[in-house]
């Protein structure tokens, strides 16, 4: 028997927000059953991954932590995916964006004042978009796929980081390590509450949320994304620039994950290492389809996925997971929610007589 | 010739449901042997539900299908053509680039050598005079030519019935003509014709028998040779028919919208360059521009409201120079345009009717103050076209895809036109709406030219143009013909020129399509 995907006339409203919810559950029976085959307590596990996060109040402050810079970044892959802009590279831009504070860090290491980090702040964001602009400009020239150049940039950007961090940004303090030197107070985020993890990039995060939903639900210019991603022909007609607007969201895109990487590093971090790529860029994207490309729905996707996270670090210690099981879980999490979004959108239809030779 | 009383086609109580609607509802008729019968109803009307189930592409829900007396399930298109039911779709399903022999090969069912296939085509070509090389690649035919593939090709089978899908919607004048003679044969050698379509002169030209449909009900089977165009029309819209109501002694003021060597190179394979077309709209003049589908007509309106870029000094509008502005520039000068496709095109399908109205007046109407929409100003806007047009919808916030396609295009003519545009192009206006929903944005067209804009209607729909229009050119191959009166031109002289015929003899030139005709 043969099947065919068969579009629904009129795709339910309701289907479509149960979805992410959907794949949620389906991760964690998946989850539970795979973990069980490969021999642990599957469901202790899903329990401890998803549970653990929000019953431990000592677990809250991670989850703000995690959750900040994957809001940050999934807000601006929100925009672009809006547009129908694929932009894979918030991994680069990320990194992108704390060279760029990271740069203004070790000009200022002798300096005070309010001002570094700001300054940082804003050196990051444009790093972001400058890397973001490359393939803005190479996808409204020469009409490259983005998706590609995306994509090859994140492996470009973390070399350069090695090569910095290995060169002439290495603190020649740190017996030969691959790091810079430690960030002064002035050029870190400052602690919300003293005695607590949570930094500045938290609300943030909250803020840049708030500011893109009424950009995108109030502006032209959210209104020009909506039009050229739902309906390209009709955005030519309403006057709206394809390439404008894929210029636009690239770069708001490359700003916010920059933003989310120069926070990363001045708050958590406070000094750059090899190891300062986490993924949260890969992850964002996500965040930004469980979220429904909605700002809000990316606040509460990225606290899903940053109980994944934390859960996931939790059940490393605990349970003696892998430390690869967060990405499992992660991974579980976007293919069944494209999949979901598929079935809302169309339905499985068994062919039942192959029609040959026919017009229509 | 066969002359049995029994029915070579019939249908009882044929029902189909789809979600949301009742597309065929107990419909039920008979096609007898060598009788053209025609399917007549407006868009909508079921008809080609009908014709899906004769064919085998769908199955009805209830009912049955008799074929020479017997009840049978026609379970797929290939068991209709075994049965001897062959079918001429409206839309083509040909490959540009192969030839017209490679093309009728790959539509049938059992493999025949070619040389066999080739003399098979050539004796169906000769019999029913269907002039066409079987060498010739497919993208250097014209569209009667195309649709000659399609009717050899259901021909091969030796049909005692043949379905024709709205066969005459792309043709020229001379092309139905020579479409109703080949017809014409066939019936008189014994085959049952269905034809389907909504122009009541062809049907009286050509039908024994008509069967309405409305609202996928039967309405009447009637001879139409003794049915006026006027009552077969008000059966099948099921209301009273409404003229244009033109002012009496219109004129013209100054020229308002002059478009001058304008040429466009296509970007598309298959798509037409344009090559030095001119024209000059009047203020209170309805400019038509007729021609066959796909001779530019689309390239045309992305040209004028600037869609696509074009050389400053090709487009005047009040003679300023408008052809280096963009989209957005043109309209807040007062040119408004409404593009043949609703969905995706004229309208963003998922969005509101307010959001919509945003789309395209925003400018104009000041819906946009420091880069924020005001919302309660597209809303207005968005309500007062729904009123004025009478558009049924349930409010600004019904979603454009939620409206019936007349409705819809109600609503983008009204959008447009509400704002009160210096100049107004629109194409296809009433493509795909019901009777009533075309008479009203007729009257609305008529309307606003009454106030002094310049209007060009961009149409295929001959009758359309020919009551609406001041004056008229015809398309064809990217160029556009001298413009002639309405009233005093021949529909010969039109159908010539859709046929490629152009203006004087030295300038003469006459298309593939043309070149092969054959006399009626």
């Amino acid at each position: 028997m043969q099947f065919r995907l068969e579009k629904r006339p009129q795709p339910s409203q309701l289907m479509l927000y149960l979805a992410p919810v959907l794949a949620v559950l389906l991760t964690m029976v998946v989850g539970a059953l795979l973990f069980s085959a490969l021999g642990y307590d599957g469901i202790g596990a899903v329990l401890e991954i998803f549970t653990k996060p929000l019953t431990n109040p000592l677990k809250w402050q991670d989850l703000g932590v995690k959750a900040a810079p994957l809001i940050i970044i999934a807000v601006g892959l929100s925009i672009a995916y809006r547009a129908n802009v694929w932009n894979i590279g918030a991994e680069g831009q990320y990194v992108a964006g704390a060279l760029g504070g990271t740069a203004v860090v070790l000009l200022t290491m002798k300096m005070q004042g309010p001002w570094i980090l700001p300054t940082m702040i804003i050196a990051g964001m444009l790093a972001g978009m400058a890397l973001a602009a490359i393939p803005a400009f190479l996808k409204t020239r020469f009409d490259v796929n983005e998706i590609l150049t995306t994509l090859m940039l994140n492996y470009a950007i973390v070399q350069l980081l090695y090569f910095l961090l290995r060169t002439s940004w290495k603190d020649p303090m740190a017996f030969g390590f691959p790091r810079t030197a430690l960030f002064t107070a002035s050029q870190s985020l400052p602690y919300l509450w003293p005695g607590t993890i949570l930094h500045w990039g938290v609300p943030i995060a909250g803020i840049v949320a708030i500011i893109a939903w009424f950009v995108m639900g109030r502006s032209v210019f959210g209104f020009q994304v909506r039009v050229v991603g739902s309906a390209p022909n009709a955005a030519r007609y309403g006057g709206f620039s394809a390439n404008r607007t894929v210029w636009l969201v690239m770069l708001v895109s490359g700003a916010l994950a920059g933003l989310a990487g120069v926070l990363e590093a001045a708050g958590p971090f406070r000094q750059l290492v090899p190891a300062f790529p986490t993924g949260y860029g890969f992850t964002a994207i996500i965040v930004a389809f469980l979220g429904r490309l909605n700002p809000f729905g990316c606040v509460i996707a990225g606290l899903v996925l940053a109980i994944s996270y934390v859960g996931g670090e939790v059940a490393q210690t605990t349970l003696g997971l892998p430390s690869a099981a967060t990405g499992i879980f992660q991974g579980m999490l976007l293919f069944f929610l494209l999949a979901g979004d598929v079935f809302v959108r169309y339905r499985l239809r068994p062919v039942v007589a192959r029609a040959q030779g026919e017009a229509a | 010739m066969d002359t049995s009383p029994v029915p070579r086609l019939e249908l009882r109580g044929i029902t189909k449901r789809f979600p949301g609607v009742l597309a065929n509802d107990n419909v039920g008729f008979a096609v007898m042997p060598g009788e053209i019968h025609a399917l007549l109803g407006e868009n909508g009307a079921g008809k080609s539900t009908l014709v899906k189930m004769i064919y085998g592409i769908m199955q009805p829900d209830a009912g049955e299908i008799l074929w020479n007396g017997q009840p049978v399930t026609v379970a797929n298109p290939k068991a209709a053509r075994r049965l001897g039911i062959g079918m001429v779709f409206q839309h083509f399903s040909l490959f540009e680039a192969m030839t017209v022999l490679e093309n009728i090969a790959l539509g049938l069912d059992a493999k025949v050598p070619q040389r066999e296939l080739e003399a098979k085509i050539r004796a169906v070509m000769q019999q029913y005079g269907l002039l066409l090389d079987p060498h010739r690649t497919v993208s250097t035919l014209s569209v009667g030519e195309r649709q000659r593939i399609e009717i050899v090709r259901a021909l091969l089978l030796n049909p005692s019935l043949l379905i024709m899908d709205e066969p005459t919607s792309v043709l020229t004048p001379q092309e139905v003509e020579q479409l109703f003679v080949v017809l014409r044969q066939l019936a008189k050698e014994g085959c049952s014709i269905l034809y389907i379509s909504h122009k009541l002169h062809e049907i009286k030209a050509l039908c024994d028998t008509a069967t309405i449909l409305r609202g996928g009900k039967l309405v009447d089977t009637c001879d139409p040779k003794v049915e006026t165009s006027r009552s077969m029309a008000e059966k099948m819209i099921g209301a009273g028919l409404k003229d244009i109501v033109k002012g009496k002694d219109r004129s013209f003021g100054a020229a308002r919208f002059t478009v001058r060597e304008l040429s466009v190179k296509s970007d598309s394979q298959f798509g037409t360059s344009l090559d030095r077309i001119g024209f000059e709209v009047r203020a209170g003049e309805i400019l038509g521009i007729a021609g066959v589908a796909g001779n530019g007509q689309n390239e045309l309106l992305l040209a004028l409201d600037g869609e696509i870029p074009v050389g400053a000094d090709a487009i005047l509008m009040d003679g300023k120079p408008i052809g280096a502005r963009n989209t957005s520039e043109r309209r807040r000068l007062g040119l408004c345009a409404v593009p043949e496709e609703r969905h995706g095109h004229a309208a963003v399908p998922d969005f509101t009717l307010a959001d919509n109205s945003v789309l395209t007046a925003r400018d104009r109407l000041g819906m946009v103050a420091g880069g924020l929409i005001n919302s309660g100003k597209a809303k207005t806007y968005t309500g007062d076209v729904i009123s004025a047009f009478s558009v049924k919808a349930q409010g600004h916030g019904s979603a454009a895809n939620s409206l019936s396609g007349g409705n819809l295009q109600k609503y983008i003519m009204g959008r447009e036109i509400l704002q009160n545009p210096g100049v107004l192009v629109v194409s296809q206006p009433t493509w795909g709406v019901d009777a009533g929903a075309a008479a009203a944005i007729h009257q609305a067209i008529v309307d606003l030219a009454a106030q002094g804009t310049a209007v060009v209607v961009i149409s295929q729909d001959l009758d359309e143009l020919l009551s609406l229009c001041d004056t008229l050119a015809v398309i064809n191959g990217g160029r556009l013909s001298q413009k002639k009166v309405v009233g005093e031109v021949s529909i010969e002289e039109i159908g010539l020129l859709m046929g490629g015929v152009h203006g004087t003899a030295e300038e003469t030139h006459i298309t593939a399509g043309a070149a092969h005709a054959v006399p009626a």
